[in-house]
């Protein structure tokens, strides 16, 4: 898509950030400085540790809360200045689901959509089942939302954020309190999504959540952005480790060691270490079958974001002080 | 094509002119309606109300059903008690005065004071907002829903009443508190007056737990500081060396409307009621609308 005039507001970003900063009244700064940037059709998992400013984040962007300093723009127009013109195109899962328990799920749903007051009355019934149907909850739709288990709250805060069709979809940690098969189908519905041409905004801890569904990525920790881009580039920028299996690991280790190879660990029949800079793979295989170290298997295994995130912060994945 | 979005510039892209309308805005209201009196909650308020004046009558019934009359005359129990045997009509004036001091009241306490906070406790306000509701509109809701509760829980007093007398006590002409006879038409509308007027005096009270409600993210908490406070003002209300603050006070008028059981009907104290409720709902309504306007959600 060309858009030829929009040299004033970020080329396809869907949302974008200036120096976004909140601190709250308790005088905690939960968020500073940031500036993001998710581009349109993206999958961006915004990733950090339990307190790194997620959630604070994701209630400045639709307007929850005022930031305390920089600006945030969704959709092109600013936050939270107009929240009711940008909101309806906004579908969004904020800290897990919140349901009326006296209602039903539909009729939870019901509710939801008379709020939005661009939602046509005459075809609300007909948006709520078919948001019912989409996440799979339309045999239980008559059940009262107390009742529900946590994943069919979950479920159903989905489908809420599902009733319009969605420019921009804000999911914080979508899969919390989901069953592994939950879990999946919630990982096959964003694919869905996007495949719509949805951009999805998912917030997570969860490292190999983030690396199975996102395109782009942006790791928070203490309330900083310390990186975004491209999953494939993040795990590119951390060097992945050699990895060989044999039944020999104490002859295969000296012999890798002799070859300049780094940080050594052997696990049972696997020996895995970083390799030497500007040193070509095949001559330490060469080396090993040389020295008579039967190789079982032998390869660079990638680096995982979590390998990137311990990179880039030298820390473990902790909740932030 | 390209002339279009060189016209639409950095604006919305073309699947953002999803309007809102004006008509379409107002199914907040009817859901809120909905919300409000589906709840077990609310109904169970109302069945209390309801019972109030039942309760009365028949008590009224037995104590006189010997030929007898009300012990202690007309000092004793409510106003107009000692009349009800006389005219069942005057059950709802004896409910209506019955229950304003304190049921009546307590009842849209609990309604307007949890009306905010307690979506805010269960986490559904967020959601509501960014459907988004948009904040004056959802406070316009939840108010027209706590006036509505207001008039319902009077309604619901002065019914059941009504329908209490006509079945245990004669109806007939009314003898008005001047002294002159109307017919039981003119006594049936005058008690719709007095009903209406009473639901407005809870509307100063009302907006008063609204506020509150936005104040906290706690319904429980909300409803217990909103009926706290009713009782405190009812308390300084009693206090006779306090009477230079008493005209202030929301329940200073609130037993006016017998004044519309006068021939002619004395305005003085009714208007001033009215002008009463009117300041506590600005004043407050503003204070609502200002606060929760500002406000960081983050519940
Ligand atoms: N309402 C609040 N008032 C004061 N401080 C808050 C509030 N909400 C969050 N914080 C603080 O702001 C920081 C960031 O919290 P936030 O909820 O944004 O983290 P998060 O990244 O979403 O974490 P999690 O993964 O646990 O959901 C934390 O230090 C937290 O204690
Ligand atoms: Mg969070």
């Amino acid at each position: 898509m060309s858009e030829p005039t929009a040299a004033h507001e970020e080329q396809g970003a869907v949302i974008s950030t200036q120096g976004l900063t909140k601190r709250y009244r308790g005088g905690q700064l939960a968020v500073e400085g940031l500036d993001l940037s998710v581009p349109r059709g993206s999958v961006f998992g915004f990733l950090g540790p339990n307190g790194s400013g997620k959630t604070t984040t994701i209630r400045m962007l639709l307007g929850l809360i005022e930031p305390t300093g920089g600006s945030a723009h969704v959709l092109g127009e600013p936050m939270p200045g107009s929240a009711r013109r940008v909101l309806p195109h906004v579908g969004a899962l904020i800290e897990g689901p919140a349901l009326y328990g006296y209602l039903t799920g539909r009729e939870n749903l019901l509710r939801y959509d008379a709020a939005d007051p661009t939602a046509d009355p005459r075809s609300r019934a007909a948006r709520a089942d078919r948001a019912l149907e989409r996440v799979g909850l339309s045999a239980a739709a008559a059940k009262k939302a107390r009742a529900y288990s946590l994943g069919m709250k979950q479920r159903l805060g989905l489908a809420a954020a599902l009733l319009q069709p969605r420019e921009l979809l804000v999911l914080d940690e979508p899969t919390n309190g989901l069953d592994p098969q939950g879990m999946r189908e919630i990982r096959s519905l964003v694919r869905e999504l996007a495949d719509d041409g949805i951009t999805v905004f998912l917030s997570s801890h969860l490292l190999d959540e983030i690396e199975q569904v996102c395109t782009h990525t942006a790791v928070m920790h203490r309330g900083r952005l310390i990186t975004q881009g491209t999953v494939a580039q993040m795990s590119a920028g951390a060097r992945g480790r050699l990895a060989v299996t044999t039944p020999d690991p104490g002859e295969a280790t000296r012999v890798l060691k002799e070859a300049g190879v780094a940080d050594l660990v052997t696990d049972g029949e696997e020996v895995s270490g970083e390799p030497p800079h500007a040193h070509e793979l095949a001559d330490l295989n060469a080396a090993l079958v040389r020295a008579g170290v039967r190789v079982r298997a032998f390869g660079l295994r990638r680096a995982s974001l979590e390998d990137v995130f311990v990179s880039l912060t030298g820390e473990g994945f902790d909740v932030a002080g | 094509m390209s002339q279009a979005e060189t016209a639409t510039g950095g604006g919305p892209p073309d699947s953002r002119a999803r309007p809102a309308r004006a008509v379409w805005s107002l199914g907040l209201f009817r859901s809120e309606l909905a919300v409000t009196f589906r709840r077990w909650r609310t109904l169970a308020l109302l069945a209390v109300l309801a019972a109030v004046p039942v309760l009365v009558g028949i008590a009224v019934k037995i104590e006189t059903s010997d030929g007898g009359s009300i012990g202690g005359g007309d000092e004793g129990g409510p106003a107009f008690l000692s009349q009800v045997t006389g005219n069942g009509l005057f059950l709802v004036f004896t409910a209506l005065a019955a229950t304003l001091p304190f049921f009546l009241p307590m009842t849209v306490g609990v309604i307007a004071g949890d009306a905010v906070a307690g979506e805010a406790g269960a986490g559904t306000l967020r959601y509501l907002l960014v459907a988004p509701a948009g904040r004056t509109r959802l406070l316009l809701a939840k108010f027209s829903a706590v006036l509505a509760f207001c008039l319902t829980a009077t309604a619901t007093v002065a019914v059941f009443a009504l329908a209490t007398g006509a079945l245990l006590f004669p109806t007939g002409q009314v003898t008005l508190l001047s002294g002159t006879s109307v017919s039981f038409g003119e006594g049936l509308l005058r008690a719709m007056a007095i009903a209406v007027t009473v639901a407005l005096s809870l509307v100063g009270l009302a907006t008063l737990g609204l506020f509150i409600s936005t104040l906290t993210n706690s319904g429980v908490a909300a409803m217990a500081a909103t009926v706290g406070l009713l009782i405190t003002v009812q308390i300084l209300g009693a206090i006779p060396q306090l009477d230079e603050i008493h005209p202030f006070l929301f329940t200073h008028y609130w037993l006016s409307f017998a004044d519309l059981l006068r021939e002619p009907v004395y305005w003085d104290d009714l208007l001033k009621n009215l002008g009463l409720q009117a300041l506590y709902t600005a004043v407050f309504g503003s204070a609502a609308w200002a606060g929760f306007g500002a406000r960081d959600v983050t519940a």
